[in-house]
């Protein structure tokens, strides 16, 4: 499993006091780990202090809104998890 | 100061853009009818009045480092204190800080002080949502002028 992942998984853990176990990769962090949308915002601050990255929300609810991406793109972990690692990506290039 | 239309800054004295720092300074109106209630023959300054001055000294800074596209909206207020009581006449110093400019959101810091005591603190979070008509951008730019915000720092 990607380090990405347990990094976000301890984040979203510590944050949301929701028991590590619980939390997977296939985990969609709106409808199955039911963290809402303030609590998110805590996730993002911490995901980009963390990464050193700016999670594009703004840009991924416009897609969502607009039906050109669902929300598992985003929100299921081991996507978000590969979304952070292209971000970091994208940062060193 | 006016509390009954939660006008609470009174003007900005310092805003430094490099180091995400805005101050503000209010003093305390004499009569209000706030304190008609609050309380009776017992005038004081409402807790939550001064979590908004320090949300609104900080917003302000939120906004401009945004370049006036969005509304802060409060969203979280964390360990929120109110160190001590306050009360109408008194000169009121605020500082906000923006530890974090994220995508829609932003993190901020804020404190107040009374001739140097402080008197309140808090971890603040905005969500910064769409002006709700192209006109609340000027109505915003004029307040700001009004409040001695260096609106030319902030031009884009």
């Amino acid at each position: 499993m990607s380090t990405t992942f347990d990094k976000v998984a301890e984040i979203i853990a510590e944050t949301c006091d929701i028991p590590r176990e619980n939390i997977k990769p296939e985990s969609h962090a709106i409808n199955d780990l039911e963290i809402d949308s303030l609590d998110f915002l805590d996730i993002a601050f911490a995901i980009d202090k963390a990464f050193g990255i700016k999670l594009p929300l703004e840009q991924w609810t416009q897609e969502v809104n607009d039906g050109k991406a669902t929300t598992d793109q985003y929100f299921v972990l081991k996507n978000l998890s590969d979304r952070i690692d292209e971000l970091i990506a994208a940062k060193g290039a | 100061m006016r509390l009954e239309y939660f006008q609470m800054i009174d003007r900005f004295v310092d805003v430094d853009v490099g180091e995400r720092l805005i101050r503000s300074v209010c003093t305390v109106p004499e009569l209000s009818t706030v304190f008609e209630g609050h309380f009776p023959g017992y005038p004081l300054m409402p807790g939550v009045l001064l979590i908004e001055c320090m949300a609104q000294t900080t917003g302000w800074l939120v906004s401009a480092l945004s370049g006036f596209t969005g509304l802060p909206a409060l969203a979280e207020v964390k360990e929120g204190k109110i160190r001590t009581a306050v009360f109408p006449g008194d000169e009121l110093e605020f500082e906000g800080k923006v530890v974090h400019e994220g995508s829609g959101y932003a993190m901020g810091e804020s404190k107040g002080w009374r001739k140097g005591t402080a008197i309140c603190d808090a971890k603040l979070t905005y969500r910064i949502v769409p002006y709700p008509n192209p006109q609340f951008r000027q109505t915003l730019w004029e307040w700001a002028e009004r409040l001695d915000f260096p609106l030319k720092e902030f031009s884009k």
